[in-house]
C-alpha cells in the first residue's frame, strides 16, 4: 500500500476528535442541576440495561430489533477490532478474520437500515438520518477491503497492483467518511450521538427503578424552599433540568415512536414529543431548530425556534401551548426505545409556568384557585362532599376509626355521572360484605390535577393534609374507583415522610373486585348483550401496570372482549388526563372522538371503562356511539342477589 | 383599555387589600374585589411598577396577603395594627404620606365588619372625591382620570374625575390574574407598627355569620320567550323621583337636600 502509515493516523485522529467531542458534550450536560446517581453502579449496570430493558422495547418492532442488533453489535465489535488490527497493528489472522466477520454483520445490518430508509414512514426524521445507512455501508465496506490483506485473503501488493493510487484514494475516502460519521459524529452531534449519549443515559437514568422490569411513574416533588433560596420553581431554562435529564434528551434517536402514539399530535394539537425532545437538545446546546428534519408541531413552522442553555425555554424555544397540550398519558414514554422521560420534562416546565409565571391557560387558574380554597376543582362547598351518599348509609372513618378497607371516594363525589359509578361500587362492596368505611368530608382532592397543571405547592399541601387524616385511622387496604387518585396515593404520596400508608395496599376497584370474584364473594349472572370492548385508562395501565384485572372481571361474566387495535400498554388516551380538558388547547380533532373511532372499529356496543374521567370524556362524544359504562356498573347489573337486584333498579 | 405610558408614567397608585373569605369554604383568600383592584393597579402601572403601592392594615403574617403578592408584587406594605384598632386614621395618614394619585379599594370586605364604609371614611378624611363601583380606569390625562362606573345589567357610566381620588372596584372590573406560588413566597412584607385608636364602637358588637335573607319566590308571569327576555334585560323602572336637568344648580342642590332630610339621612 502506498499510504500504509495513513490509516492508523486517520483512526487515531478520528478517535482523538471523538474524545474531544465527548468532553465537550459532557460539559453541556453538566450545566444541568445535580442529581443523586450512583455513577459506578450505573456504568456497571449499563450493558445489562442495554441488552435487556432497552432491547425488550426495540423488540416490539422485530425488523428494527434484528437490524439494530446486527448493525450496532457489528459496529461495536468492529470498532474494537479495528483498534487492535489497524491502530495497534496486531498481526493476527484470527483477529483479522473476526473483524471481517463483524464488518460483514454490520454491513448486512446497514443494508436493512438502507432498505427501511428507501421509503421511510413519516415518523422518522430525515435530514442527516438519511445519510446514516450510507455512512454505515461506507464504514463497513471500506474497512472490509482494508482488512482483507491482514486476513491473508489478498497479498499486500495486490492493491497497489490492482487499483493503485485510485483504489487507495477511494478506500481512504470511504474510511474518512465512515469514521467521520461513526467516531467523530458520535460526540459532535451527528445521528450516531444516540449511541454515546444513549449508553450514558442508560447508565445514569433518573428513574433507575424502571430497569429490570420495574415501574417508576410518580412525579418527583419540587423542593419548595427553592422559591426563596434560588428564586425559581420548576424548569425555566435548560440548565434548570437535572443533568441526567439533559443527557436523556441527547439520547433521542428521532425514531418518532412517540410521535406515532401521541394523542395530542394525532389530534392536531401543537405537540410532538419527538420535536419537544429535539428542542430541548437545541436548548442545551444552543442554536435554532432549523436543522430539525422531522414532523413539526402541528400548525407550527420549523426553523423559528431559538434557544440556549441559559435562555427561558418558553421565550422563543417552545410555545407554552405545546406544553399544555400533553395529557400526561405516558404513551410516548412507554414507547420510547431510549426510555426518555417526556412527561417529567413537560411537567417540570409547566411548574415554572404555573408557580412562577402564573400563566396556566384557560380554566387552569380558576380550577387551581378552587382546589386551594375548597379542596375540589369545581369550588363546591367542602361540607357537601358526602351529599351523594345521603341514602347510602356509609360507615364514616371518623365514627368507626377502623375498617378493613378504606374506600377513597375521590372528587367523583361531586359529579352526577361519577356518582353512578360510586353507587355501583358501594353496592358491590355491600353485596360482598366487605368491612369498609369512607373518610367523608375529611377526604380532600388527591392533588392529581394540581400536580399535572404544575402547581406542586398545592399538590404537596393536599398530600400532606390527606396523609395527616389517613394516619389517624386503621385500615389495611385503600380502594378507589379513580385511577388518578389511585396513582397519587400509590406512587406519589410516599415522598412526604408520612407512615400513614406504610403496609397499606392501595388498589384500584377493578383489582379489588377481581380478588373478591376469585374468593367467590360476588355471584354474577353471565352478561347477555352485544359486543364489549375495554378501554385501558392511562393511569391504571401504563402508570400502574394493571391490564389484567379489569379484563378478568369482564371475562368472569362470560364477556369475550373485542380488543381495540390500541389496547393494553398501547392504549390511546381518552384526552382527559394531565388537566388537558381544563387547559383545553385547540386542535383539529378531539382526542375522545379518535378513541371512540377506535372503539367503533371493533363493532362493540358497550365500552367498559375503569375510570370516571375516561367515562366523562368518552360519553362526551356525540351519538350514535357505543354505551360507556364503568366495570363496576356492568358488574352491578349482573349481580345475583335478590335484594341487590331491586337496589340496582334504583341506581339506573 | 390601558392608558399609554406617557400619561401614566408618574401615576402613583395605592391599592388597599383586605383578608377575603371564600363563600363556600369560609377559608381566607384574596378578596375578589380587592384582587381586581390590585389587577387594575398593576395594569395602570405596567410601565412603572414602582408606582403601585399595595397596602394592608392588619397582621403581616396573614397568609392571604401572599396570594395578593403572587400576582407579581415585589412587596406589600403592612401597617401592623392591633386587631381591635380602627384602620381608617392610620390608612389615611399613610395615603397622604405616600402621595397617592388614585386609591383603589374593594366595594366592601368579605370578612370582618364588611360595612363598605372604609372608602367613604377615607375620602372624608382626605377630602378627596370617591367614585364607587368602578369597572375600569380608561385613561389619565393632565390630572384628570376617565373612569367607567359599573351600573346594573352591564351598563357603564363614563365619569371624569380630577386626581387625587378614591375608587372602589366593582366585580365588573377585569378579573385578577393568577396568583403564582413562587413570587408569593418571595414578596417582601414591609411592616410598620402603628399605634392606633381602638374601635370602641365595634367592641360592643356581637359578630355572627351573615345569612342571606330568604327570597320571595319569583312567579314568572311572562308567557313567551320575548317577554322573558324583556324581563331579564329591561332597566328596572325607578319609582318616584324627578329628573332635573334644566333647573338652576341651587334648585337641584335644594332638591337633593330635601330628599336627604325626608329620608332621614340628614337630621
Amino acid at each position: 500500500m502506498i499510504f500504509e502509515w495513513l490509516n492508523p493516523l486517520l483512526i487515531a485522529t478520528a478517535l482523538l476528535l471523538a474524545v474531544i467531542g465527548a468532553v465537550r458534550r459532557v460539559k453541556l450536560w453538566r450545566a444541568g442541576q445535580p442529581d443523586q446517581v450512583d455513577l459506578i453502579a450505573g456504568l456497571m449496570a449499563m450493558p445489562g440495561r442495554y441488552l435487556h430493558d432497552l432491547h425488550d422495547i426495540v423488540e416490539r418492532d422485530k425488523y428494527m430489533s434484528k437490524t439494530h442488533a446486527a448493525t450496532g453489535g457489528g459496529f461495536v465489535l468492529s470498532a474494537l477490532l479495528i483498534m487492535l488490527v489497524h491502530l495497534l497493528g496486531i498481526d493476527s489472522q484470527l483477529l483479522a478474520w473476526a473483524l471481517l466477520a463483524s464488518l460483514t454483520l454490520m454491513f448486512v445490518g446497514a443494508l436493512f437500515v438502507f432498505k427501511r430508509r428507501l421509503n421511510p414512514p413519516s415518523r422518522l426524521s430525515k435530514g442527516p438520518w438519511m445519510r446514516l445507512p450510507k455512512s454505515l455501508l461506507a464504514f463497513a465496506g471500506g474497512f472490509f477491503v482494508l482488512t482483507l490483506p491482514a486476513a491473508g485473503m489478498l497479498s499486500d501488493g495486490f492493491m497497489a497492483q490492482a487499483g493503485g493510487a485510485l483504489l487507495t484514494l477511494l478506500l481512504t475516502a470511504l474510511i474518512i467518511w465512515g469514521m467521520g460519521e461513526l467516531f467523530f459524529g458520535m460526540t459532535w452531534g451527528g445521528p450516531m450521538k444516540h449511541a454515546f449519549a444513549g449508553a450514558l443515559h442508560l447508565a445514569f437514568h433518573r428513574r433507575s427503578e424502571r430497569f429490570g422490569g420495574g415501574r417508576s411513574t410518580g412525579l418527583k416533588p419540587v423542593d419548595l424552599t427553592l422559591a426563596t433560596e434560588v428564586g425559581v420553581l420548576g424548569v425555566a431554562k435548560p440548565t434548570d433540568f437535572k443533568w441526567n435529564q439533559l443527557l436523556g434528551f441527547d439520547a433521542c434517536v428521532q425514531c418518532g415512536k412517540c410521535e406515532a402514539v401521541c394523542p395530542a399530535f394525532a389530534a392536531g394539537q401543537p405537540l410532538n414529543p419527538k420535536k419537544l425532545i429535539q428542542d430541548m437538545v437545541v436548548g442545551l446546546a444552543g442554536g435554532s431548530d432549523a436543522k430539525y428534519a422531522g414532523s413539526p408541531y402541528p400548525g407550527k413552522t420549523v426553523g423559528e425556534a431559538q434557544g440556549g442553555p441559559n435562555q427561558i425555554i418558553t421565550d422563543g424555544l417552545l410555545a407554552p401551548e405545546t406544553l399544555w397540550s400533553c395529557t400526561t398519558c405516558r404513551a410516548c414514554v412507554e414507547e420510547c426505545p431510549m426510555m426518555i422521560e417526556h412527561v417529567d420534562a413537560i411537567v417540570d416546565m409547566r411548574r415554572f409556568l404555573t408557580m412562577e409565571k402564573g400563566s396556566t391557560p384557560n380554566k387552569g387558574a380558576e380550577v387551581l384557585d378552587n382546589i386551594i380554597a375548597t379542596d375540589n376543582p369545581n369550588g363546591y362547598a367542602p361540607a357537601s362532599r358526602t351529599h351523594w351518599a345521603a341514602d347510602q348509609n356509609l360507615p364514616l372513618m371518623k365514627e368507626v376509626g377502623e375498617a378493613e378497607v378504606l374506600f377513597w371516594v375521590s372528587d367523583g363525589a361531586f359529579d352526577m355521572r361519577s356518582q353512578r359509578i360510586l353507587r355501583a361500587f358501594v353496592k358491590l362492596l355491600k353485596a360482598a360484605k366487605v368491612d369498609f368505611a369512607v373518610l367523608g368530608d375529611e377526604e380532600l382532592d388527591s392533588g392529581d390535577v394540581a400536580r399535572r397543571l404544575g402547581d406542586d405547592a398545592t399538590f404537596q399541601n393536599l398530600a400532606k393534609r390527606n396523609l395527616a387524616v389517613l394516619s389517624q385511622y386503621k385500615f389495611s387496604t385503600i380502594v378507589t374507583t379513580d385511577p388518578h387518585a389511585f396513582h397519587c396515593l400509590r406512587n406519589e404520596y410516599n415522598d412526604f415522610g408520612s407512615d400513614a400508608l406504610e403496609g397499606v395496599e392501595v388498589l384500584h376497584h377493578t383489582t379489588f373486585l377481581n380478588s373478591l370474584m376469585q374468593q367467590g364473594r360476588l355471584q354474577l349472572d353471565p352478561f347477555v348483550g352485544g359486543k364489549v370492548t375495554y378501554h385501558d385508562p392511562c393511569y391504571l395501565g401504563r402508570y400502574n401496570g394493571e391490564y389484567e384485572a379489569p379484563r378478568e372481571l369482564l371475562r368472569s361474566m362470560g364477556i369475550e372482549i373485542a380488543e381495540m387495535e390500541r389496547s393494553g400498554y398501547r392504549s390511546r388516551c381518552c384526552g382527559g388526563g394531565g388537566g388537558a380538558p381544563i387547559t383545553d388547547i385547540p386542535g383539529e380533532r378531539r382526542i375522545a372522538d379518535m378513541r371512540m373511532d377506535d372503539a367503533n372499529e371493533t363493532g362493540a356496543e358497550l365500552i367498559a371503562v375503569g375510570c370516571q374521567q375516561c367515562t366523562a370524556m368518552l360519553e362526551g362524544v356525540v351519538e350514535p356511539r357505543p354505551q360507556v359504562k364503568d366495570i363496576a356498573e356492568i358488574l352491578v347489573d349482573q349481580l345475583v342477589d335478590s335484594s341487590a337486584h331491586v337496589l340496582a333498579q334504583e341506581v339506573h | 383599555m390601558q392608558p399609554n405610558s406617557s400619561q401614566s408614567h408618574n401615576l402613583n397608585i395605592a391599592t388597599l387589600v383586605s383578608v377575603g373569605k371564600h363563600p363556600q369554604s369560609g377559608r381566607v383568600r384574596r378578596a375578589d374585589q380587592d384582587s381586581r383592584a390590585v389587577e387594575l393597579g398593576l395594569r395602570l402601572t405596567a410601565d412603572n411598577p414602582a408606582g403601585l403601592t399595595v397596602l394592608h392594615a392588619g397582621d403581616p403574617a396573614e397568609p392571604s396577603l401572599r396570594s395578593y403578592a403572587g400576582m407579581g408584587l415585589a412587596a406589600i406594605k403592612v401597617l401592623q395594627l392591633d386587631p381591635a384598632a380602627d384602620a381608617v386614621a392610620p390608612l389615611g395618614e399613610q395615603l397622604q404620606q405616600c402621595g397617592a394619585d388614585i386609591v383603589l379599594t374593594g366595594v366592601r370586605a368579605e370578612s370582618g365588619e364588611g360595612s363598605g364604609m372604609l372608602p367613604y371614611q377615607l375620602a372624608e378624611k382626605l377630602g378627596w372625591p370617591i367614585v364607587p363601583r368602578v369597572a375600569d380606569i380608561v385613561a389619565v390625562q393632565e390630572g384628570v382620570a376617565e373612569v367607567l362606573q359599573a351600573l346594573p345589567r352591564g351598563q357603564r357610566r363614563a365619569i371624569k374625575v380630577r386626581l387625587p381620588f378614591i375608587a372602589s372596584i366593582d366585580t365588573a372590573a377585569p378579573a385578577a390574574r393568577q396568583s403564582a406560588f413562587g413570587p408569593a413566597q418571595r414578596a417582601e412584607m414591609r411592616v410598620s407598627v402603628i399605634p392606633a385608636e381602638t374601635d370602641t364602637v365595634r367592641q360592643s358588637w356581637d359578630e355572627a355569620v351573615a345569612k342571606k335573607r330568604p327570597k320571595r319566590l319569583k312567579v314568572i308571569k311572562a308567557k313567551t320567550a320575548a317577554e322573558r327576555f324583556k324581563a331579564a334585560t329591561a332597566k328596572s323602572q325607578s319609582e318616584g323621583g324627578r329628573i332635573m336637568k334644566q333647573e338652576a344648580v341651587d334648585e337641584q342642590a335644594q332638591a337633593i337636600l330635601d330628599l336627604l332630610i325626608e329620608e332621614g339621612v340628614l337630621r
